[in-house]
């Protein structure tokens, strides 16, 4: 256990990192290339020949269907294989700010793959789904609570639909007033780029205010965009640079002063659980990440959930339709019962395999739990801030919360090394890494989340890797422009494949439409 | 760095290379490198008028996607067809054969003349060098 | 301390390190008047108890009721093989694939995934997923709008309901018109009126959705609706459900331009609404156009084939506002699902599960008129469709009340359709038993007197 916590030695003339690898190398052949005709582990009984004889042919697929014939142990090997090309929470430690990559709790899968749950029609009356309409209920208590606003809809499949349907919903509010004058969103130059996205798709123009140079929203600065034609500013507290915005009663101030509503981005809710609540501070309305926060896995890409919450100004303009509880149990809204909602924002009820998981991530921590979750996040993230202060410049001297930002300037100047090519060399140490390049307010930056449930021992392993990775940058640059040199592929040539885009297998022959057997 | 002496330049990094009453413009050499490699080029049809200063396209890069600006006003008369199969003419000759947009200007004095939208090669040298 | 590792001594090593003496001093810059103290929530359950609980709510769930429920939502058989890969860390706990020299395990299955979709729609870009079918739908209804530039966009009615309204909902940004077109009486969209609606010069259409089999169960003249659109220069886009491509003439035949659609039965559990799975294909020429993620196929420096994301400059995170679509998260892991129950069933097993619903539906519709129950609609259909059922709301009530769900009350839908009163929309798949089939018929005869 001592020597764990020792420092590792530096790598400088080690070019040879293969053990600290923690991704397989077994390149795979694409499934078309395995296809072989014939080749079918039958799963279904096989039906009669006549089976679609009364579709009208015109209507029927002519030819044969071109899908890869494979039998069940080679689709296995093939799947399992490129799973270990893939590094994953499970596998080792992702320090990507703004991810929240914590652990995925076992029991969350077990949970979600209940039969009761998992096996019910979206389309259920309600009688039949009492169990899965309870738990959404309980899950939007929860989320009341921890956000201190009056409502929860967990309808949006993602925190960018959430926040289109905030900013939907803000749309309608000026809207029912009779305010149409409202076509400006503000949001600061360190937000998510889903932010001024949302903006543009619910047709609003997004202006953009500029940060301090303690990396706080510039309260001038918003002051003088905000007006009568502003409907919403959008803020992330705390910011994506990781730092609570200080003047956060100011600002919200100045927002409703200008009439305006105020949202808030909640994907850096794992630094204030218990510590801050939206809802009480002054925030309208504001989105959960669940697959940040609350644990449910990203999965290469997603599902995630996006729950919005909302004070009593937007609660008439909530998605349809809501989970109510009566005396006689759950039920959802009926149509026509709430005709000032924005509608639907998808379809069924939302992502509830997820919902399930993230209802036991809650129930597991408790009231105390959660409140360790950030005490802790916050603490890893300034304990490793100050593992790495000597070798990084930090551009903020105010305390970090779950998250801080690191910048590679002066290295870049010193040896031609890139914070890509640092992240890159990272590889070679067995680490995912850190998020870079944003938020694209500081040069050559790198933001670093470790989140609650990372040793002490890998955070210290993580910050001898970057000490001793600076170290080659000034004795070996070139191991590092060329990195990295372990994984199963190195850089690739991302210029052609956006040049001339090779984005499927070239189209297969059918194979015979009814099996011979 | 290449810095040609007979066009005119914005502080958005175009060039501006003008004959007679036509002019044609493209992206520097510095703005063609700060993008990387180049991978597609928007740009809008023969036909269309722009203001000075107007944003009318988009270059994309693998990171990143920059607007294009008019540096002067004028009509499109031509625009270069070789950029759809082969962007990366904006990385090799930024100058040359990665011309994007042919003007017929609106007014050809206005173009002709310095200002601080149309820089001459000095000024935009300067500008670059500054970072 | 639920699953983080720190220990007293570890959290007071950081704290001296820090050279601070409690965690609080790090939560100090938070304005006082702002300040939370806590969390006014139950405390936490350790898993044994967390475990009865869960199983608790889960029995609350009627999932041993006998269903004929589709509508846009279908029980398939999934293969074992899925649950199996779905539960590998590698891919549930992978992070989203910037980094692809370490995550080809999950660009390769997305490519694989756009390859298989763009088989079975006969169309080539096929975008790494939506959230759902009602997601994809409201985006390629924006397609055909940045596509075209007009602000009209028809809609049959019959399409999936929610799929409409989340069209809708998306619309009220862009300030676009979206109108939906009639129906038949044999089930289909009335193409009269679409071509109406086309020759209406003050209100130039975008584009033209119809679902294939459409929302009714029923199948729809694709071939006709797709030169209707064209010749007015609209856009086609398709809503089709992906089973049913196994035995239907796909889009890409039929002249769409975009294809849409619930990939839901590809794998996934019916989980009560998600997550799902959103499907969107597009001809070659719209590419840059698509939303979302694309992977493609390039090499390494060492000339080794590879995978990446691709084309992303269109993406949120550099084109900010200027992006065609917010969507950041997306549905990968349900992509996979998708991909490895097609790897599992291949073409044979896909037709097979498409075409035993096809023989499970017909003889549910022989087992309903042998008890006076006959279709509402003429129109062919595959695996769903709908019946008349007089008094259809209190019929379905107390057929629920003896072990049935006797699919979906149109009317839920479709309120103020007079002719959709009585009808209720019934589907079959391959977990469909004969037997199911025998005791349904027979308690609707009793209910229904």
């Amino acid at each position: 256990m001592t020597a764990l916590l020792e420092p590792q030695p530096a790598q400088a003339e080690n070019q040879e990192l293969g053990p600290k690898l923690v991704v397989g190398a077994t390149l795979q052949p694409t499934l078309d290339e395995l296809s072989r005709p014939g080749r079918f582990s039958p799963k279904v009984p096989h039906p009669s020949a006549d089976a679609l004889e009364r579709i009208p042919s015109s209507q029927r697929r002519s030819g044969g269907l071109g899908l890869p014939e494979l039998n069940e142990p080679e689709v296995i090997r093939h799947f399992v294989n490129l799973s270990q090309l893939n590094y994953s929470i499970d596998t080792g430690f992702y320090p990507l700010g703004s991810c929240t990559m914590k652990y995925n709790p076992k029991i969350n899968e077990w949970a979600a793959r209940l039969p009761g749950l998992a096996a019910l029609h979206p389309l259920s009356p309600d009688a039949a789904a009492q169990g899965t309409l309870e738990l959404l209920w309980e899950l939007e208590q929860w989320l009341i609570e921890i956000s201190g606003m009056k409502a929860v809809t967990l309808q949006p499949a993602a925190g960018a639909q959430g926040e289109l349907t905030g900013i939907l919903m803000i749309r309608a509010y000026h809207a029912a007033r009779g305010d149409t004058a409202r076509t400006e969103v503000i949001v600061p130059d360190s937000s998510h780029g889903t932010n001024p996205a949302t903006a543009s798709m619910a047709g609003f123009k997004t202006v953009t205010v500029k940060s301090t140079a303690e990396g706080q929203v510039d309260l001038d600065a918003l002051r003088a965009a905000l007006g009568p034609q502003t409907a919403a500013v959008m803020l992330t507290n705390p910011s994506t640079l990781g730092l609570f915005e200080k003047q956060i009663e100011q600002l919200l101030d100045a927002v409703h002063g200008a009439g305006a509503l105020a949202y808030m981005d909640g994907a850096n809710m794992n630094a204030i659980l218990g510590k801050f609540r939206p809802g009480p501070a002054g925030f309208d309305v504001m989105h959960f990440n669940t697959h940040k926060t609350f644990s449910t896995p990203h999965g290469g890409g997603g599902p995630g959930a996006g729950p919005v919450a909302v004070g009593d100004k937007l609660l008439p303009f909530l998605p349809w339709p809501r989970v109510l509880r009566e005396d006689e149990g759950f039920r959802l809204e009926r149509a026509g019962e709430r005709p000032s909602s924005i509608g639907r924002v998808r379809s069924y009820q939302g992502s509830v395999g997820v919902l399930v998981r993230a209802y036991a991530y809650l129930l597991a921590h408790g009231a105390e739990g959660l409140v360790e979750v950030s005490e802790d996040a916050v603490l890893a993230a300034n304990y490793l801030r100050s593992r790495l202060a000597g070798t990084f410049e930090m551009p903020f001297a105010q305390v970090s919360k779950h998250e801080f930002v690191a910048s590679s300037s002066a290295i870049k100047k010193r040896t031609g090394v890139r914070m890509l090519d640092i992240a890159k060399r990272l590889i070679d140490y067995g680490f995912h890494p850190p998020t870079i390049y944003f938020p694209l307010t500081v040069d050559e930056c790198m933001l670093v989340e470790p989140t609650e449930t990372e040793s002490v021992e890998t955070l210290d392993a993580f910050a001898e890797a970057l000490i001793s990775i600076v170290a080659e940058a000034d004795s070996h640059p070139q191991l590092l422009h060329d990195a990295p040199h372990d994984s199963p592929v190195r850089r690739l040539d991302e210029a052609t494949a956006a040049r001339q885009p090779d984005l499927r297998w070239q189209a297969m022959t059918g194979a015979e439409p009814v099996c011979p057997q | 760095m290449q810095v040609p002496d007979d066009l005119r330049y914005t502080p958005d990094h175009e060039w501006l290379r003008i004959e007679g009453d036509e002019a044609v413009m493209g992206i520097t050499e510095y703005a063609a490198t700060e993008l990387g490699d180049i991978v597609f080029v928007e740009l809008p049809k023969t036909g269309t008028t722009l203001e000075s200063a107007q944003s009318f396209g988009v270059i994309e890069s693998v990171k990143t996607a920059s607007d294009l600006f008019a540096p002067a006003a004028g009509e499109i008369i031509a625009i270069n067809d070789a950029l759809a199969d082969k962007p990366e003419l904006v990385n090799d000759d930024p100058y040359g054969e990665g011309w994007m947009v042919r003007l017929k200007l609106s007014d050809p004095a206005a173009a002709g003349a310095t200002s601080d939208h149309l820089m001459d090669p000095d000024a935009y040298r300067k500008l670059v060098e500054a970072g | 301390m639920t699953y983080g590792p720190h220990t007293p001594a570890d959290r007071e090593r950081m704290l001296t390190a820090l050279g601070v003496d409690s965690i609080d001093a790090l939560f100090a810059d938070i304005p006082t008047a702002v300040r939370a103290h806590g969390l006014d929530v139950p405390p936490g359950l350790d898993e044994l108890t967390l475990s009865r609980r869960l199983e608790l709510l889960a029995r609350r769930n009627r999932v041993d009721l006998v269903t004929f429920l589709g509508a846009g939502a279908y029980r398939h058989h999934i293969p074992a093989t899925v649950d199996q890969i779905l539960s590998r860390g590698e891919f549930y706990t992978a992070y989203t694939p910037y980094q692809p020299e370490i995550s080809q395990g999950t660009l390769q299955t997305i490519y694989e995934y756009q390859s298989l979709i763009a088989q079975l729609t006969g169309l080539d870009i096929v975008s790494a997923s939506h959230y759902d079918g009602a997601a994809a739908t409201a985006e390629a209804a924006l397609m055909t709008v940045r596509a075209t530039r007009r602000d009209r966009v028809l809609v049959s009615r019959a399409v999936h309901r929610h799929f409409v309204d989340t069209t809708r909902t998306y619309f009220e940004g862009g300030r676009l018109e979206l109108d939906e077109l009639p129906t038949l009486a044999d089930g289909t969209t009335d193409l009269g009126a679409l071509e109406r609606e086309l020759a209406d010069p003050a209100r130039p259409v975008a584009g033209v959705i119809v679902g294939q089999p459409n929302a009714f169960g029923i199948l729809e003249n694709m071939a006709d609706a797709a030169r209707l659109a064209h010749a007015a220069g609209a856009l086609f886009v398709a809503v089709v459900e992906p089973v049913s491509l196994a035995v239907l003439a796909p889009p890409g035949d039929y002249g769409a331009d975009i294809a849409v659609g619930e990939g839901q039965p590809l794998g996934i559990p019916l989980q009560y609404g998600g997550p799902y799975l959103g499907l969107l294909a597009a001809r070659a020429d719209l590419v840059r156009q698509v939303p979302g993620r694309l992977v493609g196929r390039t090499t390494d420096v060492d000339g080794r084939r590879a995978f990446v994301m691709t084309l992303r400059a269109r993406e949120q995170d550099i084109r900010r506002d200027k992006a065609a679509s917010n969507i950041c998260t997306n549905q990968a892991l349900c992509a996979l699902a998708a991909t490895v129950y097609i790897a599992t069933l291949g073409p044979h097993g896909l037709h097979d599960v498409a075409a035993l619903g096809a023989v499970k539906a017909k003889q549910l519709e022989d087992a309903l008129s042998a008890v006076g129950v006959s279709r509402i609609h003429s129109g062919p259909y595959l695996n769903e469709f709908a019946a008349r059922v007089p008094d259809a709301r209190r019929v379905h009530a107390t057929l629920v009340e003896r072990g049935f769900v006797a699919g979906l009350p149109l009317a839920d839908w479709y309120p103020d359709d007079p002719a959709l009163e009585d009808a209720l929309l019934l589907c079959a798949t391959e977990v469909t038993t004969d037997d199911d089939i025998a005791r349904f018929a027979s308690a609707l005869r009793e209910v229904t007197g």
